[in-house]
């Protein structure tokens, strides 16, 4: 088991109840927190003392209950905003997910300032759900989707980035970690570019919120996405940030309960301001509870930490798995986080995927909905492991050992 | 022999083969055995028309129905565990007359532990092939 400095591994894990768990007859081997991550106690219990002591509607009773939910729910909003250092608790929109707030950008500020003539700049690392909600914008707006595109080890090819920028985009939206290949974007550096451009940037943070600090005030991006259930809190709940000038300008999305000032059939209905004009109807309230409990818990163990410890545990991971004979990763760029993906030539991903399962060992296999990186490399997908503030040098071997015994019975 | 049971039987069969395995990995490895030893489809129905698309694993599957009446099917995919779980299918199912492959149950994968394998979550594309293999039989015995 890792223990560097101060960082407990064994301390951290006991506080998981699902790393308990059996697989097969083996001891679960979770490699799969790109996906999803487990959840600490202190989120599953923050919901659950949420739904049992303090749940009512939130911002229309003038009830105790209502009150106290409608402070926890905002309290959350201050935490996240604090905790990304938004300039403002106003710039923080909840909503179900990283997809779901692409998807308010774009049918809000794209709807708005995308048409015909316009281009817009994703890279090829994006997963789909940074790409086809452009995509199904475009077909009725008609602008022009351009991609940058790679180098061999995954990172962004400059010359690319360079070239569709010089096409002066509207839009630039890029992930901030790639969920496929680990690569970690200087999105700092591709905001300043596209800003110099005039370009609006989206960045993705759905993998980067688990493993590194985020300052949105740093990146200066427009908008920020991210998901709960990456960084160990809820399925269902995510957070978006935009800057409040845009969120102003933004017309809203969906309509319904408190996202309006008035709302009549004689006069013209009127709009809530931000961040409450984005976000109709009833939210997911112990779910963003939890991801307020997620933060309070990345932040006890550290960010710094827990990127320290994975990295070791990605360091060790990748020497490991070269020793396999066949072993080929895919993504090596030099910035990397949290996860490995590989193959071993002559073997489908999904055949080692199946097997490793049998050993209690959790992948993930396919194309991680990354279609355009498989497509651009010519391979059918990749076996996938991904590490968490909770994973170990234990699992590592398991993990290296497993491909091992599958990669035997399969040639 | 009535032809309900043929299918049945076949059935029975590789419940008492796999019923000599404790553990999933010898399970698999038998599997991939029986994977390898598929016999091949040809070339010219390893076709994007026959491909039954999943979403990691491909399989391609062909249909004849011959001049006795009975349906051979011959199928492939590019990763062995799911070529090996086909190859069990078209023992079950190919040779067999279209009505049979019908209103067959199949029921031997539960029995042997691996139904997990055709639920519709593990877009391995099985699930799809056993429908479509089921088409066939459909399709035939309409003819």
């Amino acid at each position: 088991m890792t223990q560097s400095g101060s960082y407990d591994v064994n301390a951290i894990r006991r506080e998981f109840p699902i790393l308990k768990k059996s697989i097969n007859g083996y001891p679960l081997v979770y490699l799969d927190s790109a996906a999803s991550a487990q959840k600490p106690l202190s989120v599953i219990e923050a919901q659950r003392e949420y739904e049992a002591h303090f749940h009512s509607n939130i911002h229309r009773g003038v009830h105790t209950l209502a009150t106290q939910a409608t402070e926890a729910f905002e309290s959350v909003r201050t935490k996240i905003a604090d905790h990304i250092n938004a300039a403002q608790r106003e710039e923080i929109i909840f909503t179900s997910g990283t997809t779901d707030g692409i998807n308010l950008v774009a049918g809000t500020w794209g709807r708005a300032n995308l048409n015909e003539e316009d281009t817009i700049v994703l890279s090829r690392l994006e997963h789909h759900s940074n790409i086809v909600p452009w995509q199904i914008l475009a077909t009725e707006k008609r602008f022009k989707i351009e991609v940058i595109e790679l180098n061999e080890d995954g990172s962004l090819d400059e010359s690319s980035l360079n070239e569709k920028l010089a096409l002066n985009p509207k839009m630039v939206a890029i992930s901030h970690v790639s969920n496929t290949l680990g690569t970690v974007n200087d999105v700092k550096r591709i905001t300043a570019l596209a800003h110099s451009v005039g370009a609006t940037v989206i960045v993705d943070g759905s993998q980067a919120v688990p493993h590194k600090t985020i300052d949105v005030t740093d990146i200066d991006c427009d908008f920020y996405v991210a998901s709960g259930h990456k960084m160990y809190g809820p399925s269902g709940i995510g957070f978006l940030y935009g800057k409040h000038s845009l969120l102003e300008q933004m017309p809203p999305w969906r309509g319904g309960g408190e996202m309006i000032a008035s709302v009549s059939f004689e006069e013209p209905t009127t709009f809530n301001i931000p961040p409450y004009k984005f976000e109709a109807g009833t939210p997911h309230l112990s779910g963003v509870v939890g991801l307020g409990a997620a933060i309070d818990w990345l932040n006890s163990v550290g960010l710094e930490k827990i990127a320290a410890h994975e990295k070791s545990l990605i360091e060790y991971a990748s020497g490991e798995l070269m020793k396999i004979d066949g072993m080929k990763l895919i993504g090596t760029a030099p910035a990397k986080a949290s996860v490995i993906s590989f193959l071993v030539e002559g073997i489908h991903p999904s055949d080692i995927g199946t097997l490793l399962d049998g050993l209690g060992i959790a992948v993930r296999t396919g194309h991680h909905c990354t279609e355009p990186i498989m497509t651009k490399l010519g391979i059918p997908g990749t076996v996938r492991a991904s590490f968490a503030a909770y994973s170990t040098k234990a699992e590592v071997d398991a993990l290296v050992a497993g491909v091992n015994r599958a990669v035997k019975l399969l040639r | 022999m009535n032809t309900d049971t043929r299918l049945e039987l076949r059935q029975r069969e590789i419940i008492e083969e796999f019923e000599m395995f404790s553990d999933w990995m010898e399970k698999y490895e038998h599997i991939i055995e029986i994977g390898k030893e598929l016999d091949p489809i040809s070339e010219e129905h390893k076709v994007d028309d026959n491909l039954i698309k999943g979403c990691q694993s491909r399989v391609w599957l062909h249909a004849e129905l011959n001049s006795e009446g009975i349906v051979i099917f011959t199928a492939d995919s590019d990763a062995i565990i799911t070529k090996g779980l086909v190859a069990l299918m078209i023992r079950v199912l190919s040779d067999a007359e279209p009505l049979e492959i019908a209103k067959t149950e199949l029921h031997f994968l539960e029995a042997i532990g691996l139904n997990s394998h055709l639920s519709p979550t593990r877009s391995n594309g099985l699930l799809s092939m056993v429908k479509q293999m089921k088409m066939y039989g459909i399709a035939f015995s309409a003819r």
